[in-house]
């Protein structure tokens, strides 16, 4: 299929990725070209087959409800470009 | 003693019998780094002084007898997608340029507890997206046989260091094909276990149910050796499998007496597939024949929907596991931004480069509402249908045969410039992850330019040891996977 | 014109597991930011998710109490989209196979009705992180101590026709959750939370309206008033002439409206995909049999139970079962002291009382089985009278268990005067100097015996036995 402009943009503010206009064009034909390449998909007939999200038939793979010690809170906040002794800092989510 | 030439289990012999010591072994190994590092940019950090360290006391450890792994002692390059803790782990990503990890990846725990040293953190594709290791955000790596040439990618950095012999042995991974490929293009041995084989835990997501972590050294038997110490469930990766192989390397014979292998005769037939690395694959297998192995023309159909079904289910993978870097809990944060939305944007927009960008807005589109069941959903049956014909041809063979790549290396930039031929370049590597299935790319010769060529041999799950028993019987009956680069 | 309410509920739970669903960090309410937190629940990059045992067995349990069949293979799927409360940017949810569908729950209303509302499906998920807002600065803080905490979502039909009916549902919701000892559900603590969905319709037609959907309400009163709300605010909009939006909408309790959120937030594209992290779940027959063989004997059993066995009438049997604290502490006194009338007028009259007047939970109820008993032999024994022992209960319930009844007594001088000697010689002086009373009494006024008492009392500190008071007085007044 043909993926215009107005769908890069779509799944670019989807993925929060900004683009300028050159960017859209070039993404769109790079899209475009690969993306009618996945379209020969089509020509295998799928019906009744079940979709396989997972290779191997393994099921059941759980944790026991025991405790572990948690990381330090310096350790966790580290690696943070911006935060403060206790929590990240993000630009206020209310106005 | 030199260790430039000499395989990790050679080195790991000489340090247990003394004429070696660790310390030697990674100072070695150390300057060899910084050296290669100028001319082939493999590696983006290299951890000296933590390498030393480690070496002190692992010396004294095989000492007083509490190391006593064969690789005990061996320094060994990490792939930069590997998490290692407080040795920063980049991705290869402006986007993670300074973050140091706070806990190592559970391979990290094995190698260290085999009393192997890491000496560095080895480039690649950003976050593994690619098959040139050109669109690391630290610049391209370059291959040691031609430094003109890419040395394959994902795991670029990784094959190119054992090549230029300044890493012994390295872990790379494999999504879809990033460990064989550069294998195959840089004249070294690279392995890629069955999915769930060795735990993901520490490794920074590409696609996750593709996504394998895995050896390239310079033989089979290094390989196998260091399956030994990093193959086996994890309590911390739910898809690790409960059983897995063990003594890989007490397994290797060197016998491939009645070894069904089959030659998918589609693979042979593909446009893209250059004449010479055809002829050296097929003499390759004629060596296996002569080995006593049975080797028989079989049929692969679904060769041409591999790539399009790996790229969907990748890209779609991919769009989900890299939205967590939005520049708040870790990593770059882009300067310039009004409220949050807007800092993701800026954040994104600058942090990742552009193959990454155009891989998540690809899995995004294949993800988005209206699309999901042409695409993601048609992928995941298509998934099912490769599973189904892989069980096939495993019923009655225990191996399978074909190039690792249908060229050898391109030359730098050639591929960046026509994305659609670098992703067609993955097509005899990808199915090898949707089916997780163990394989390796082993070197069987060179073309006209004198660069190396691989053989790919892939496995049945849990075939693991069948495939690095082949590997390691041709590879007493050549020497291709010896010569080392000019 | 006549308007009908249709409503449907999404009502999460956190389930009272130790650790969280995916990590073994403590899912301990209150910690300080942050310090509940590990890679794997902050989303460090290489982690993974491993799922909780505790949590499957919770959840499976809850679908079972509340009818639905479980399905005996079910997945994990992403629900992506980026906010700061989201470490991995995606939360990991059950989409295309949730654990349980098809469910019901049955509702006993005021007038005696019973109202039937369809549970569509349960799934599983991690919980946010808690968002905190500086006061006066631009900036928000992010703490993921609550991130990964287990919740399970219950989904329901749009079967909702009075705020009486979603009411009713939450507090058997919140029953079942307390008897299967799954969950506090309490929802000042965010442990249980419920968006309502809301349209309206000409009365006696079958055909939906455009729904609203209403976030962030905290209690039930809010609930109430919520729906209250939303109903007047779609009815004026389409007797306007103007259209219902479907559209998210946030409570705003403080301003008692419903605001709608930005519309950015309301067109989502979640592109939910199966989890490859996580391998799916499979439910053994095994199991089921042996989480149906656990399951507690809920509200409506018990109060069938109290009135039949016990002698409540229905009203106090429903109020004293619907909660499993209060049900304990009943039930658990009545084993002890073998009276359930007398148990049953503490527990309704003071216990009650109290939980009102200092809005208090049942599950804050410290009082132990084994004083109340106490308590109840030593009023039935005739220590202490009635009025008296009001004040002992207050001071046992507000104590730390176990209470020192005997002490208490003693050191407060309580115990009751029942010295007919005593009591006849505070009387005859009262008589003495009170004789215009005694005059009114004997001429016919016999109410103003009720003078005497409270004069008796007073003088004997509220202490004397009530019987005995009276029959001195009767005999006294009625003399010479």
């Amino acid at each position: 299929m043909e993926i215009k402009k107005e769908l890069v943009s779509y799944v670019a503010d989807l993925s929060r990725i900004r683009l300028d206009e050159t960017e859209v064009a070039e993404m769109q034909a790079q899209m475009s070209e690969i993306v009618g390449y996945m379209d020969i998909l089509n020509q295998l007939d799928t019906d009744g087959i079940e979709p396989m999200s997972h290779i191997f038939s393994i099921a059941n793979v759980l944790r026991d409800d025991v405790v572990q010690p948690s990381y330090p809170r310096a350790d966790i906040l580290r690696n943070a470009p911006e935060h403060t002794d206790e929590a990240f800092v993000v630009p206020k989510t209310v106005e | 003693m030199q260790i430039q030439n000499m395989t990790a289990l050679e080195v790991g012999a000489a340090i247990r019998n003394g004429s070696l010591t660790v310390t030697e072994a990674v100072t070695q190994a150390l300057d060899a780094a910084e050296s290669s590092n100028a001319r082939t940019n493999a590696y983006i950090t290299i951890c000296r002084e933590k390498a030393l360290a480690q070496a002190e006391q692992v010396g004294q450890q095989i000492a007083n007898g509490s190391l006593t792994s064969p690789l005990a002692g061996v320094p060994i390059a990490i792939k930069d997608n590997i998490c290692t803790k407080g040795v920063r782990t980049t991705c290869a990503s402006r986007i993670l340029e300074n973050f140091e990890p706070v806990y190592d990846a559970t391979v990290m725990q094995k190698l260290q507890a085999a009393g192997m040293i890491a000496i560095g953190k080895v480039n690649m594709d950003e976050f593994a997206m690619g098959s040139t290791s050109e669109t690391s955000y630290f610049g391209a790596t370059r291959n040691p046989w031609d430094l003109e040439k890419v040395p394959g990618g994902s795991s670029g950095g990784a094959a190119a260091a054992v090549a230029d012999r300044s890493a012994v042995i390295a872990l790379g991974s494999d999504t879809g094909g990033s460990i064989r490929q550069p294998a195959s293009y840089c004249g070294v041995t690279g392995f890629k276990p069955t999915y769930g084989t060795v735990s993901r835990s520490g490794l920074v997501a590409y696609a996750s149910s593709l996504d394998q972590i895995g050896p390239i050294g310079k033989d089979a038997a290094d390989c196998a050796a260091i399956m030994d110490i990093i193959a086996g469930s994890d309590p911390m990766d739910a898809t690790s499998l409960a059983e897995t192989p063990t003594e890989f390397l007490a397994g290797l014979t060197g016998d491939v007496k009645g070894l069904r292998i089959g030659i998918p005769s589609e693979c042979y037939a593909n446009a893209g597939l250059d004449a010479e690395v055809a002829a050296k694959t097929k003499a390759a297998a004629d060596t296996l024949a002569e080995a006593g192995a049975i080797v028989e023309e079989i049929s692969l159909p679904f060769l041409d929907y591999v790539i399009p079904a790996y790229y969907i289910i990748a890209t779609a993978e991919a769009s989900s596991n890299l939205s967590r870097f939005d520049g708040v809990k870790y990593g770059f944060r882009s300067n310039s931004y009004t409220g949050l939305t807007d800092l993701y944007r800026a954040t994104r927009s600058e942090g990742f480069g552009k193959e990454v960008k155009k891989r998540i807005l690809l899995g995004t589109f294949v993800l988005s509402s209206g699309y999901y069941d042409a695409y993601y959903r048609k992928a995941l049956k298509v998934k099912a249908l490769i599973k189904q014909k892989f069980d096939e041809v495993f019923s009655q063979y225990d191996l399978i045969l074909c190039p690792t790549a249908p060229t050898t290396a391109p030359a730098i930039g050639q591929s960046l410039a026509n994305p659609m031929a670098m992703y067609l370049s993955d097509i005899f590597t990808v199915s090898v992850n949707i089916a997780g299935l163990p394989g390796i790319s082993i070197p069987c010769g060179f073309d006209a330019a004198g660069m190396p060529i691989g053989v790919q041999l892939i496995g049945k799950p849990l075939g693991d040891k069948t495939v690095l028993q082949a590997a390691y019987a041709y590879q007493q009956r050549t020497d291709y996977h010896k010569q080392e680069a000019k | 014109m006549e308007w009908e309410l249709v409503m449907g509920l999404e009502v999460h739970i956190e389930l009272a597991t130790k650790t969280k669903i995916f990590c073994g960090c403590s899912t301990e309410f209150g910690g300080a930011p942050n310090t509940h937190c590990c890679p794997v629940c902050t989303g460090m990059p290489g982690t993974l998710p491993v799922l909780n045992r505790q949590v499957v067995e919770y959840a499976v349990r809850a679908g079972l109490a509340l009818n639905c069949d479980i399905n005996r293979y079910h997945k994990f799927d992403r629900k992506n989209y980026f906010y700061p409360d989201l470490t991995k940017a995606y939360q990991i949810s059950q989409l295309y196979l949730p654990f349980a569908q098809n469910g019901h729950v049955d509702l006993k209303l005021k007038n005696g009705d019973t109202s039937t509302i369809r549970i569509h499906e349960i799934h599983m998920e991690e919980d946010a992180g808690k968002l905190i807002h500086s006061s006066y600065g631009d900036e928000t803080y992010p703490d993921y101590n609550r991130c990964g905490v287990p919740l399970i979502e219950i989904v329901s039909e749009p079967d909702f026709r009075t705020t009486e009916e979603v009411i009713a549902y939450l507090t058997k919701l919140k029953s079942i959750c307390e008897y299967l000892d799954i969950s506090d559900c309490k929802m000042e603590e965010g442990s249980m939370r419920a968006d309502v969905n809301l349209s309206i319709r000409p009365k006696g037609s079958d055909t939906l309206g455009t729904r609203t959907e209403m976030k962030n309400i905290n209690s039930f009163k809010a609930i109430e008033r919520a729906i209250a709300y939303e109903t007047k605010r779609q009815i004026a909009l389409v007797e306007d002439g103007g259209r219902v939006v479907q559209e998210t909408r946030r409570w705003d309790e403080s301003k008692a409206q419903t605001f709608a959120m930005r519309s950015k937030e309301n067109a989502q594209d979640y592109r939910y995909f199966p989890e490859p992290d996580l391998p799916p779940v499979r439910i053994s027959e095994e199991e089921i049999a042996y989480y149906r063989s656990i399951c507690p004997e809920f509200a409506e059993q018990k109060a069938e139970r109290y009135v039949s066995e016990l002698g409540l009438s229905a009203e106090d049997a429903a109020i004293l079962a619907d909660s499993k604290y209060l049900a304990e502490l009943f039930e658990g006194t009545v084993a002890i002291c073998k009276d359930a009338a007398e148990v049953r007028y503490w527990m309704m009259t003071q216990v009650l009382y109290f939980l009102n007047e200092r809005n208090l939970q049942p599950a804050d109820i410290t009082l132990a089985a084994e004083d109340f008993a106490a308590f109840v032999q030593i009023v039935k024994a005739g220590r202490i009278n009635r009025q008296t022992g009001k004040t002992v209960f207050e001071a046992m319930f507000f104590a730390e268990a176990p209470f020192d009844l005997e002490g208490y007594i003693r050191e407060h001088d309580l115990e009751q005067v029942d010295d007919d000697a005593l009591i006849t010689e505070t009387i005859r002086a009262l008589i003495a100097a009170n004789p215009k009373a005694v005059e009114q009494y004997r001429s016919g006024q016999t109410k103003i015996v009720g003078f005497f008492v409270g004069q008796t009392m007073k003088q004997l500190k509220g202490k004397a036995n009530p019987a005995t008071v009276n029959a001195v007085l009767e005999r006294e007044l009625n003399q010479g």
